[in-house]
């Protein structure tokens, strides 16, 4: 895919070492690209590597965790390269990245206005009251009522969905390029989530940002996205645009995760789930990553890891169907088993 | 709403205070040894302790007794010492400043070594560096403080005679007694400052700090630090009062005339006044410390109900 892409992930490795023997691959060759100005969606299971991933590129990993192997290239520089200052520049200034759990993400003993003008007086050089003034705009520019007064609140007087809106402007704080969103809505009540994630979407039509948007509800991709990632077991299965991943997707994980999704458009009788369990870190299998669990899976599925093919020119996919080499039934149309209305 | 709550808190302190009082004075009375007898000396006869005991009002009941010590108590006025004769206030006074002054600088010694070391410590987790620092620590907490003073007082005032052995006032008297009662001090916050910040370390807020591309110093000072500290508050407060009562070993070894000597000299001539009026300004000032704790807590994070 050639876009114009304002982060590239080609092969990035991140592992975290147990001890000699054990270690856990979170993240083993992944490749994904976030055109500029779009959004992109990673989609996939607890444990799949999302969040991993998003920590990678801010080099933002708790211990033991290491990037071992690959790139990542933000506006073409590889930021695995860069020295710890050069990341600390970059981090809340060109990249920010917003968290799931909006109630223990603000520190409890700084004032809500501290914690925002602490960014901006990182990496911008303004007076005092310059600054102030800019923490006010940005409150506002989020959508908290009275910002002169909740400057001198302290965390624990404001709501989950107003704290992830402090989060946003504190992200938002340096008009960053990239936005990334590690499930900024799972800890939040329905109504808020639809509103936080409105938000977001109105700031990057203003602010012409790119968004990297971690999420395991594919109702939030369909609405949020341009482009989705499907991550499985530390691997990108299937990536593509977000009007193809849903009316034709290709890897059978990926039409299993929107098989299992309730809808309101068809009658079901009951959903339906994919068979077993995300393979065990210590235990991965051989062959490609969802064998165990692929209805349609062969031999060569269980023998050999398929790599990510490029299909056409916005999808590629993890999967040996789509090979020369595949030995299974050839008429197997995976999108088939797909329970469209 | 801190006034009030500074306000209230105080008022607890009354009936706390005259519990003290109570079991104070039920001690000395049941403890074996009549203050008399002890006054009036060997050999003395039975007419002169009873006279004694006349005099010191030692023959009235016992609720009568605690009731005038209560009721003189509340109006400051603490009697007589029954063995020197002087105000027990006087008495007193001198003797308590110049523990207040030791457990003041100690508890600072070691708040000041407990939790740089207990930062650096944590900062290094599983460094040569944290294991050297948690190894002093925990020798620190075992050795007992008058071992300490004694092992300090061979070395320093014998040995190299840098600093005299015994005494108290002047700036070089007070620097071997301060180590020896700070260093257990010191070693049980390094502890307590290394255990809470690897808490706070792990925490969401600190993800973000760091996302916003602060230097790792202010991670640890600014973000860090502060939470970290409302455990080792607790500590401090109880370790200064531990001391206001507990120097007495380092007093008598450095030969400080410090409140805790008193005490224990005074009990062994049961000298009923000077002890009960020692005990409730030792208690009132351990209880105000706690006081000053709770407040601390508030000031250091806003969301601490003090209610």
């Amino acid at each position: 895919m050639d876009h114009d892409s304002i982060l590239k992930i080609n092969d990035l490795k991140t592992y975290f070492k147990i001890d000699d023997q054990k270690v856990v691959k979170a993240v083993d060759g992944v490749s994904f690209e976030v055109p500029k100005g779009k959004t992109l969606g990673i989609v996939g299971e607890s444990g799949s590597g999302k969040s991993i991933t998003a920590l990678s590129i801010l080099q933002l990993l708790d211990e033991p965790g290491e990037i071992v192997g690959g790139e990542i290239l933000f506006n073409g520089d590889n930021l695995i390269e860069k020295s710890i200052p050069e990341m600390r520049k970059i981090r809340g200034n060109q990249i920010s990245m917003i968290f799931q759990e909006p109630m223990t993400s603000l520190n409890p003993v700084h004032t809500i206005g501290n914690q925002i003008s602490e960014t901006i007086d990182i990496h911008q050089k303004l007076s005092r009251t310059e600054s102030k003034k800019k923490t006010i705009e940005l409150l506002e520019l989020v959508g908290i009522p009275s910002p002169e007064k909740r400057i001198k609140q302290y965390p624990f007087e404001l709501s989950g969905g107003m704290r992830q809106r402090v989060m946003i402007a504190i992200a938002l704080a340096s008009n960053p390029e990239l936005l990334i969103a590690d499930e900024p809505t799972t800890a939040l009540d329905v109504t808020i989530q639809a509103q936080i994630l409105e938000l977001i979407k109105d700031l990057q039509d203003q602010l012409g940002m790119s968004v990297m948007l971690i999420t395991h509800d594919l109702g939030v991709v369909a609405e949020t996205c341009d482009y989705v990632a499907v991550m499985y077991a530390g691997k990108v299965v299937e990536y593509s645009d977000v009007e193809t991943l849903f009316e034709d997707p290709k890897h059978p994980y990926t039409v299993g995760l929107l098989n299992s999704l309730p809808r309101h458009d068809i009658k079901q009788e009951e959903l339906t789930p994919i068979d077993g369990m995300v393979p065990s870190p210590f235990e991965m299998p051989v062959g490609c990553r969802f064998a165990p669990r692929c209805p349609h899976a062969t031999d060569l599925c269980r023998e050999k890891l398929p790599s990510l093919w490029e299909l056409n020119k916005d999808q590629e996919v993890r999967c040996w169907i789509y090979t020369e080499e595949w030995d299974g039934d050839q008429e197997v149309k995976v999108s088939d088993s797909l329970n469209l209305a | 709403m801190m006034l009030k709550f500074i306000v209230r808190r105080l008022l607890q302190l009354v009936p706390v205070l005259i519990g003290v009082t109570f079991l104070v004075f039920i001690m000395l009375h049941i403890t074996p040894g009549d203050p008399a007898e002890v006054l009036a000396g060997e050999g003395a006869t039975v007419e002169t302790i009873e006279n004694i005991n006349e005099r010191l009002g030692l023959n009235e009941p016992l609720h009568q007794q605690y009731l005038s010590f209560l009721s003189n108590a509340v109006q400051f006025d603490f009697g007589t010492s029954w063995r020197t004769g002087r105000e027990v206030s006087s008495e007193i006074a001198p003797r308590f400043f110049v523990t207040l002054e030791l457990a003041i600088y100690s508890t600072i010694l070691s708040v000041f070594l407990g939790v740089i070391a207990g930062v650096i410590s944590a900062v290094r987790r599983y460094s040569l560096t944290d294991v050297t620092i948690m190894l002093v620590a925990l020798f620190g907490l075992s050795m007992p403080n008058f071992w300490l003073g004694l092992m300090l007082m061979q070395w320093f005032a014998v040995k190299l005679d840098w600093l005299p052995a015994t005494g108290w006032g002047s700036g070089s008297q007070v620097i071997l007694p301060v180590i020896a009662l700070g260093t257990a001090g010191a070693a049980i916050i390094a502890r307590m400052t290394r255990s809470s910040m690897l808490e706070i370390i792990s925490q969401d807020y600190i993800r973000t700090a760091r996302a916003k591309g602060v230097t790792e110093k202010v991670v640890i000072y600014r973000h860090a630090l502060r939470n970290a500290m409302i455990p080792v508050v607790t500590v401090v407060g109880l370790q200064f009062g531990y001391l206001l009562g507990g120097a007495v070993l380092t007093e008598t070894v450095f030969a400080i005339n410090g409140l805790g000597r008193l005490v224990v000299d005074r009990i062994a001539s049961r000298d009923f006044p000077v002890i009960q009026a020692s005990i409730l300004v030792i208690a009132s000032l351990f209880v105000f410390v706690n006081v000053l704790v709770d407040i601390s807590y508030r000031i250091l994070n806003k969301r601490i109900d003090l209610d």
